[in-house]
């Protein structure tokens, strides 16, 4: 693990660098303001399907996304509504895409579990557990043998490393020192199983580590922290430095799904991890060192909250995509199939 | 000239990636062991490990790479090295290539050609015997080739990776020896429409792959017994070509399909039942099957013959079909 920086070390980080401390702060309040909507707008009926919330784990996305270059590819999981919201697909188009109209990112195709996006290289919404990895690995492989230097990262959960295609990804990637960023988003549980339960090695960066793989674990719930990891191993990737695999340890607030009643873990367990949420925590540092005042504070929540109505209010007013065109995007529309 | 099904294949992959340098072939032992069935032999020396790239054994996690490279503007050709390994990459190939351009909403095609082997018939017992290009024909977003002759194997491949999205090739493994003369200028060929292999007036016997030169065996002995059979080769097995079956079932108004797959839920069902669906009244007699008995494909050379099509199966199916429009002329 990354030894985690002491107190002095944060401050000075913060002091150093107050407006990218801020940023990190709004877009993790971005992510958690427009999940909260869609919690209730799932109530309302609004959203159906499977909805996955990210809310505790926004740390992750944030810091790993501020690393990356606009040409850089993402690949994600079905809990990534975070992911393409901090990669830059619109929230309008994103909760557009929930409410499952014509005006979504996928045309009302796709869904919470599919969200894809061209024009920020975002490749989805990948709902098989490690299914996106050999994606992530192909795409790094496009790179290299076009001379491109630039980078895949790949999101996943620790879920996905006892799959067997985590290991085949990591294997061809190391193999063909391909530039791929690999983020294992560990919450500790797999839908309802816990790592201890589902893994015979849970250190998993040793395990990523024996695909002589760089890896490294890093504090998950520290946004400061994760950034951190994610630019030295974006730039340790793009350089030439081959695979990097970085553990982010965090947790996961809600349940596993909208349906899922959470017998299988303690709620004293809930509420200790509640106690780091990344964004209380932030907030909190950036109000002790004197960079945010409660006007500086009520201006990032006024600035998200017109961005999540906004987005409502955009997917509320959206149509159908006509049933003429059910069998569209089949094949692409060049095809004769 | 003189070539072979294998040959032909082999000049199909160099041709291409002549003329489009994104393309590039991976698969386990296509390079230093010039591929399973030494299809890929000779190209890693000529186009080099860049671009004949062999991979662990890692089905899953290389054809996803092939869907990752073909996101990524490549041309990749995934050689799986046969179709029962295939069942290993299912995932990605069921659950990505099929499925990326829908969800996307038409934003990401994939632009990705996967040729593997299929078929028994050489004693090679249960796991190295399937015939599921019929599973896989079942997948909208796919497009199922299965060469059978040698211009198509030359022909096929082009065509196939051109399409933007992704095609599946099935080589039965029967007929990489087969020879014979291709022209000198044989070049790409359509992947949309079936072919008419052998005209005839009685009867339609309509198969693909492996199987089309044991029914162009058969039809030649029917022949000789005043049985006139026209012998359809599918060709593309995803999208079928219904006016090709339709246009045969409405000359001679009698089918026998025979396919190597598994009866129950075949590819021949639904050839089968796309002639009662739309050219039922054309019917002079009940459609015929010529299938693999349902029987994981067993080792003893004896017992693995019984289980697959043979020319005498597909002889009888024939007579029987005829005949049996000869019986109720009669009770007429």
């Amino acid at each position: 693990m990354t030894p985690p920086m002491t107190a002095e070390e944060r401050a000075a980080l913060i002091t150093a660098r107050p407006d990218q401390a801020r940023e990190l702060l709004r877009q993790m309040l971005r992510v958690r303001r427009l999940e909260e909507r869609c919690v209730e707008l799932y109530s309302a009926s609004k959203i159906r399907g499977f909805l996955h919330v990210y809310i505790g784990e926004e740390a992750v996305a944030a810091g790993v996304m501020s690393a990356l270059r606009p040409d850089d590819a993402v690949v994600a999981t079905y809990r990534e509504h975070g992911h393409a919201l901090l990669r830059g697909v619109p929230a309008t188009a994103i909760m557009a895409e929930m409410f499952g109209h014509a005006e979504g990112c996928c045309r009302g195709r796709g869904g919470s579990m599919h969200l894809f996006d061209a024009d920020t290289r975002f490749y989805g919404g990948n709902a098989i557990v490690a299914g996106g990895l050999p994606l992530a690995v192909g795409l790094a492989l496009a790179d290299r043998m076009q001379g491109r230097d630039r980078v895949t990262a790949c999101f996943f959960g620790e879920g996905a490393m006892a799959e067997g295609e985590f290991h085949e990804s990591l294997n061809l990637a190391a193999l063909w020192d391909l530039p791929v960023l690999f983020c294992c988003e560990n919450n500790l549980y797999a839908m309802g199983t816990a790592l201890e339960r589902s893994e015979s090695q849970t250190d998993l960066a040793l395990k990523a580590a024996s695909y002589e793989v760089a890896s490294w674990a890093v504090d998950g719930m520290d946004v400061l922290a994760v950034e951190e990891s994610a630019r030295r191993a974006v730039e340790a990737v793009r350089s030439g430095g081959g695979p990097h695999f970085l553990e982010f340890r965090t947790y996961r607030f809600r349940a596993h799904s909208m349906f899922d009643p959470e017998r299988y873990r303690e709620k004293a367990e809930v509420e200790h991890w509640m106690e780091r949420d990344p964004i209380a925590s932030l907030r909190g540092e950036l109000e002790a060192s004197g960079l945010l005042d409660a006007d500086g504070w009520a201006s990032i929540t006024r600035d998200v909250d017109a961005e999540v109505d906004a987005a409502v209010e955009f997917a509320e007013s959206g149509t159908l995509e006509p049933l003429a065109d059910l069998a569209r995007h089949v094949h692409s529309e060049r095809s004769t199939a | 000239m003189k070539t072979t099904f294998r040959e032909a294949m082999r000049a199909a992959m160099r041709d291409a990636m002549q003329r489009d340098e994104r393309v590039f072939l991976m698969g386990e032992d296509v390079g230093r062991y010039g591929g399973g069935f030494a299809v890929s032999l000779g190209l890693l020396e000529e186009f080099g490990p860049q671009r004949v790239r062999d991979t662990p054994l890692s089905e899953a996690g290389f054809v996803g790479a092939g869907i990752g490279a073909a996101l990524g503007g490549m041309r990749p050709i995934v050689e799986v090295m046969t179709v029962n390994f295939s069942l290993l990459a299912l995932d990605q190939i069921v659950n990505n290539a099929a499925t990326l351009l829908h969800m996307s909403g038409g934003q990401f095609n994939v632009p990705l050609v996967v040729r593997m082997t299929t078929g028994g018939g050489r004693q090679l017992a249960a796991q190295h015997s399937h015939s599921l290009e019929g599973w896989l024909a079942h997948i909208p977003g796919l497009r199922i080739l299965a060469p059978a002759t040698l211009e198509d194997a030359r022909g096929m491949l082009w065509t196939a990776l051109e399409d933007p999205d992704p095609v599946l090739i099935f080589e039965h493994g029967s007929l990489y020896n087969v020879a014979g003369e291709l022209a000198d200028d044989a070049g790409p060929v359509d992947i949309d429409r079936a072919a008419v292999r052998r005209a005839g007036a009685d009867v339609s016997i309509i198969t693909y792959g492996g199987t089309l030169p044991m029914v162009l065996a058969a039809a030649d002995s029917l022949s000789a017994e005043g049985i006139d059979a026209e012998v359809i080769d599918l060709r593309t097995l995803r999208p079928l070509d219904d006016d090709a079956i339709l246009a045969t079932v409405a000359k001679t108004h009698r089918a026998v399909v025979v396919d190597e797959g598994w009866r129950s839920g075949s590819l021949s069902a639904e050839v089968s039942a796309r002639i009662t669906e739309s050219a039922f009244y054309e019917l002079d007699a009940p459609v015929a099957r010529v299938c693999s008995e349902e029987v994981p494909v067993p080792y003893a050379k004896h017992l693995e013959e019984a289980a697959l099509p043979s020319v005498a199966r597909v002889i009888s199916a024939a007579r029987a079909t005829v005949g049996q429009v000869e019986a109720v002329a009669g009770h007429a």
